[in-house]
Formats: C-alpha cells, structure tokens, sequence
C-alpha cells in the first residue's frame, strides 16, 4: 500500500496532486493549525502551574485533525477523541467553551462532570467524548445508519488512536458499518504510541489501513502530517460516503510529540532520537513553507498571526479562571431526565446537611 | 379485548408503537427474517421492512453502541440481547457509555434506548440461558431497570419505557413467556415506572418480587394462607426506581417484610431493600428481614428446579419470619 503524500517534509509538493482549495482555505487552515499548537502551548502550562487539573496534548498531530475535519459540512456528525480539540475549533466551538471544560467551571457544557479535554457540542455535531478506548466507534455507526435510514445526506466522522485498533469495538463497528455500506469515515491517528506501547505491540499488520480489506470496504494511509494529504483523503471518501459509496477506513502516520497526557512521563519508554526525527517532519512547519513558497503567507503575517492565536487562547483562559466552580445540584441533574426520587432524597439530605 | 401472553403482548406492543412512531426502529440478532428466537418480533419486518427491523451482525457491543448513536440522531432504537446472559459483551456499552451519556455531555445527549432482554431460569437453559443479573444494572446510575409479571403491565411499562428519553434496560422473564395469558387493552395506555403493584393484600407479612418470581411468590402465598399466615404480595415491577413508598407503607401495616428473587442472594437487590427497609421502618419489624433468593454458585443445569427458589422454599422462609 502506498502512503499519499503531497507536502513532504521539507516543503516540496507534487502540485498535480493538489488539492482543490482556495487561498483563503489555505489560510485558514494554517490559522487553525496554529491555534491548537498555542492552546496545546497554554494547557500544558495551565496544568503545569496546578491551574487545571489534567491536560492531554496533540502536538504535532495538528494536520490530522484539521485536514480531516476541514473536509467535513457543517450538517455532518464528529466523534472525536481527547486529542482532537482542532475539529472543535474548526467547526466553530467557541473557545471559552473549550476552557470552562478544562476549568470544570460553572458555565462548563459539560457542568464539570469530565476530566478535562473531555468535550462535546451538540449545535455542532461533536459528541461528548468519553474516556474508554474505542466505544464512539460504534456510536458513529449507529449515527450513519440512523442518517441512511432517514435519506439524509450527512457522513459521520470518528477519529480514534492506534490503540484503538486493539479494541473489540473497531472490529464490530468497521465490521458493522461494511455489512450496511454506511455513510462513515474512520479516521485512525496512527501516532506511533498508545501510553508508553509502540504500534508494534498493538498489531502485526503491515498497517493499519489494510485492515479496512477484510471488511469489505477501501483502506487508506496518508502522511498524517501532511495537511494536503489529509485533506485530499479526507474529502475523497467523505464524499463518496455522502454519495452512496459506503465506509472507508483512513490511517494517518503521525506522532504523538509529547507525552501521552500531563500524567505521563515518555523518557520511560522512548528516545529522544526518535523525537527529533519526528520534529523535523513537522506539520505546520512544512505548511508554512508551502505558503511563504505560494506567496500565501509572510514571515511578519505568521509573527502576527502567532501572536494573535497566542493572546486569544491566554485571554480566553483568564476569563474560564474567573468562573466559580459548578452547583452543587449539577451533581445530580442529568442522571435522568426527570430526578427520581432516590436521588431528590440524597440531593435534599446533602443540601440539609451540608456533607 | 384480545386475549395474549407476554411474549405476543410484546410483540403486539412493538407493533402498535412502530405503526404511531416512524423513529422506532428495532435491532438485534435474528429479530428479522427469523422474528426473533422466542419470536418477539415476529412478523414485524413484514410490515416494517428490513431498514427499520434490523437484523445485525452477531456483536452485543455493536448491538447496543449503534442504539446508542441512532437515538443521538434522532431515532428510538429498541435492542434486543438475545439472552440476558450474552449482553456482557455489550456491558461496557451499557454501563460506561449508555447510562453516562447524558450526564456527561451536560444534557446535550441524551440516550432514550430500550434494550429488551430475556432473562431468567426454568427453561432448561442451563448456565447460559437462565441468569437473572439485573442487580449489575441497578447498580449503574442512569440506567433504569424494568421487569414485568404479566401481560398487562408488559404492554403499560414497554410504552413507558419506549417513550421515556432515557435508557431502560426491560427484562422480560422468559419462563413465563407463554403461561399465562389474559386481556390486554388494545387501546394506548402506560403504567410508569417506579409504582408497584399490589398482587395479594395480606397482614402479617409484606412479599416482595418480580418478574417470573412473583408467580412462585403467589403459590407460596396460597401455602402460607392453608396454615393460616396472611402475605401481603408486592410486585415491584420496576426495579431502579423502585416503589420503595409501596413497600414501607405495607410493612409498618405488616411488621415483616421477605424478599425472595432468582437472582443470586450476595449483592443481590434484596439486600438493598432489606437495608432501606431497615433504616426506615425498624421501629415496626417484629422480625429480621429474610430474603429467598438463587444460590450463590453459578446457574446449575440438571438441578435448576432446586436452585430456583421454589414455593415451599419461599414458605420455609414465609413461617421462620412468621413465628421469629
Ligand atoms: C478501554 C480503556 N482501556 C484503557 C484506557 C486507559 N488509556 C487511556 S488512553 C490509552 C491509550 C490510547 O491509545 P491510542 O488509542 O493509540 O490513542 P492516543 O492516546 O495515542 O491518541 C489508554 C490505555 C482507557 N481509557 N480505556
């Protein structure tokens, strides 16, 4: 199997195979990517200082989310992972949405019930992720069989890690999701590492994408680093998928640059070698070569820009700071629609009692 | 007013929610073509088609994480497990995403599937066909936990929970599938959860079941009444919530409260009713509160008929409380 690529490492692209996007996409697209790296830059930090309590970061797996997610319309449905704040951003979540989560504040969407980068935004189709390994696979094939049975003309997006792949559920959902030709995108964000094991002691498949074979539908790999390439698959299957064409399974080869969350210390199970070789193929600074080469972009525009995502994603942390911390009633709403009255009576005895 | 038993009130009940509501879509294994093994489906995707009654690959994870994505969009999936004792591959659907999924979305998700679920022993299943582990759902906040003794109520709880926008885990006590048969209202009509049902009045001792047991509850009762102890019979049929109120009321009435349910005694639900009872009403209790339950072994094959609590069991229990 041949990985696609079009940017490669050093900033040289095959421009026949080009995607079909405007400079303005261009543009937007490395905005994001930069957005994610400074939010990435700042939760890190936050954690650091003992401001939030958890943080997991997806440096250097920035072209994956937002390659994939840009090929998405807005009426399409996403499940994300921990790791993929970027399809958030991208699809309109406002930040402060983003870091009243962290904070488990007051105004969290969440009400402060998840450990942090624990999102989810209904108007946009993002579900709430969870933290067991593999489940929203399965959830996204219910979604698309739900939008095939309604005629709609929407596709589902998951992502998910290499980890993930081990699972139970990536069988039963690919298998399901082939059985009924569904209108589903798996995008599996081969970044090396699930915790401290390599991809090696999660499968003894070549890769990853040819595991979509055996059940009956297209697998791909793409340079995961490589915005392009994302894109271009992305948008390939996600449009075949809304025209009938069924399921597809996409590997994007990338790496996890930091640890596996604020939790994790990676100089355990990994050389530093191996790092710098992975800091030189580089997501944004490939992407950023291609549009100073296309004219798309200055040294003194992407300075500014920087600087902007910079002071945008510190501000908006200020501000998630500020709010208190969530009711105490939110502990127990949500259980249900409606409290049946085992829980009134624990809510009505805490708030007596104070304990 | 048509006569049915369980397993075709069941069936019947799916029908008549299928033909008011194009959201319900049904899925599980063989519940298609082959109408289901004990046939709860029968006939359905006749009328329904093979989009809406939906015969799926053999994976209780698929089974249940696909109803979970359906209702996301829109629809209202009714899974069927097989057996209760194969829905274990789907525990992790059910437990951590299910029951969680509006809670920690901060209401932005919320899951209304119903999983329906044969359960429960004394149908030569052996290990495999015969559990009654609804105490592992109980256990699980955001779940609620249905099971019907009859006809009538399997038709009033099935359209509750089908309506509810939250998940219900319905068991429906597979021995008496086909035992008893009696008038089931065509008309729309709901009985909600958390409300018990009175089954026999009685005043020296409150009985409290469900599901299959509260049939075997009813003979022990008749034996208890031959040697002149009078039992008051509560059928919860709803276990999370539970009509607790119900069970208070008829105990201070009473002063003597058994549990008796197939399912194993150790962490089993009786115990939890035994505990609420105990610090509410101890004041009234002229006895311990006993419980008749499944052994705790495994569930046995050529022996099931002692492993299950059987009537003169439930009286042995019936007379120790009686004449404490
Ligand atoms: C079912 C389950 N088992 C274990 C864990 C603990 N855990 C959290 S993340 C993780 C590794 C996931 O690796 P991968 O799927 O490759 O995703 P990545 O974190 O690399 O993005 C593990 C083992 C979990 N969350 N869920």
């Amino acid at each position: 199997m041949e990985m696609l690529s079009i940017l490669r490492a050093d900033g040289e692209y095959d421009p026949k195979l080009e995607p079909d996007l405007s400079d303005e996409d261009l543009v937007k697209m490395y905005r994001h990517l930069i957005l994610v790296r400074k939010f990435n830059e700042r939760g890190m930090a936050l954690q650091r200082q003992g401001r939030i309590g958890f943080f997991i970061d997806s440096t250097g797996q920035e072209a994956c989310q937002i390659g994939a997610a840009y090929a998405l319309n807005s009426n399409d449905w996403v499940y994300p992972t921990y790791r993929d704040v970027g399809v958030c951003f991208l699809r309109g979540v406002p930040m402060k949405v983003i870091f009243d989560q962290l904070y488990a504040n007051a105004q969290d969407y969440m009400k402060g019930r998840q450990l942090g980068v624990h999102w989810g935004y209904k108007e946009k189709n993002i579900v709430t992720i969870g933290s067991p390994i593999a489940t929203q696979l399965v959830h996204a094939v219910g979604t698309a069989y739900a939008v095939k049975y309604k005629n709609h003309r929407v596709v589902t997006l998951t992502f998910f890690g290499d980890g993930a792949t081990s699972q139970g559920e990536f069988h039963t959902a690919l298998n399901f999701a082939g059985v009924f030709k569904l209108p589903i995108v798996f995008f599996c964000e081969n970044n090396q590492y699930a915790i401290s094991l390599p991809v090696r002691r999660q499968t003894a498949s070549e890769n990853i994408a040819m595991k979509a074979w055996s059940y009956g539908f297209e697998g791909t790999q793409v340079d995961g680093n490589d915005i392009l390439a994302v894109y271009k698959a992305a948008k390939d299957t996600i449009d075949k998928a809304r025209s009938g064409g069924g399921p597809t399974l996409i590997e994007g080869v990338t790496y996890r640059m930091g640890g596996h969350s604020t939790a994790d210390d990676p100089s355990k199970y990994r050389n530093q070698s191996e790092v710098e070789m992975w800091k030189k193929r580089d997501p944004i600074l490939r992407f950023r070569l291609y549009l100073m080469k296309k004219g798309l972009l200055s040294e003194q525009e992407d300075r500014k820009m920087q600087q902007e995502m910079e002071n945008e994603v510190n501000e908006t942390a200020k501000e998630a700071e500020k709010v208190a911390p969530p009711a105490l009633s939110t502990m127990f709403s949500d259980v249900y629609e409606e409290m049946p009255w085992h829980l009134k009576e624990e809510l009505d005895d805490l708030m007596k009692e104070g304990t | 007013m048509a006569q049915l038993n369980l397993v075709q009130t069941v069936n019947q009940t799916l029908r008549e929610e299928m033909r008011r509501n194009p959201d319900v879509v049904i899925l599980g294994e063989d519940v298609g073509r082959n109408g289901g093994v004990f046939r709860a489906t029968e006939g359905l995707m006749d009328e329904f088609g093979q989009e809406r009654v939906i015969d799926t690959p053999l994976a209780e994870d698929a089974i249940v994480g696909a109803a979970i994505g359906m209702a996301l969009y829109g629809l209202h999936p009714v899974a069927e497990i097989q057996f209760l004792d194969f829905i274990y591959p789907a525990f992790n659907q059910i437990v951590s995403e299910l029951a969680k999924m509006r809670y920690r979305s901060g209401g932005q998700f919320p899951t209304h599937v119903v999983i329906r679920s044969p359960y429960g022993g004394g149908v030569k299943g052996g290990h495999y066909h015969s559990q009654s582990t609804e105490a592992y759902f109980i256990h699980t906040p955001g779940l609620y936990v249905v099971t019907p003794s009859t006809p009538y109520d399997a038709k009033g709880l099935l359209l509750t929970s089908m309506r509810m926008h939250d998940p219900v885990l319905f068991l429906e006590p597979k021995r008496i599938y086909r035992t008893l048969k009696e008038e089931v209202p065509e008309e729309d009509y709901t009985v909600p959860l958390g409300k018990a049902r009175l089954v026999r009045a009685g005043s020296d001792i409150t009985l409290v079941s469900w599901g299959a047991m509260v049939h075997t509850c009813k003979a022990a009762v008749d034996l208890a009444q031959n040697e002149g102890i009078s039992v008051e019979l509560i059928d919860l049929r709803s276990l999370l919530p539970f009509d607790l109120e119900a069970i208070l009321t008829s105990v201070k009435k009473t002063g003597r409260l058994v549990v008796a349910h197939e399912a194993t005694r150790i962490g089993g639900f009786g115990g939890e009713i035994a505990a609420q009872a105990s610090e509410r009403v101890i004041d009234y209790l002229k006895a311990p509160i006993m419980r008749v339950a499944g052994f705790d072994t495994p569930f046995p094959y050529a022996l099931e008929n002692i492993y299950l609590p059987p009537p003169e069991r439930i009286l042995n229990t019936i007379r120790k409380v009686a004449h404490y």
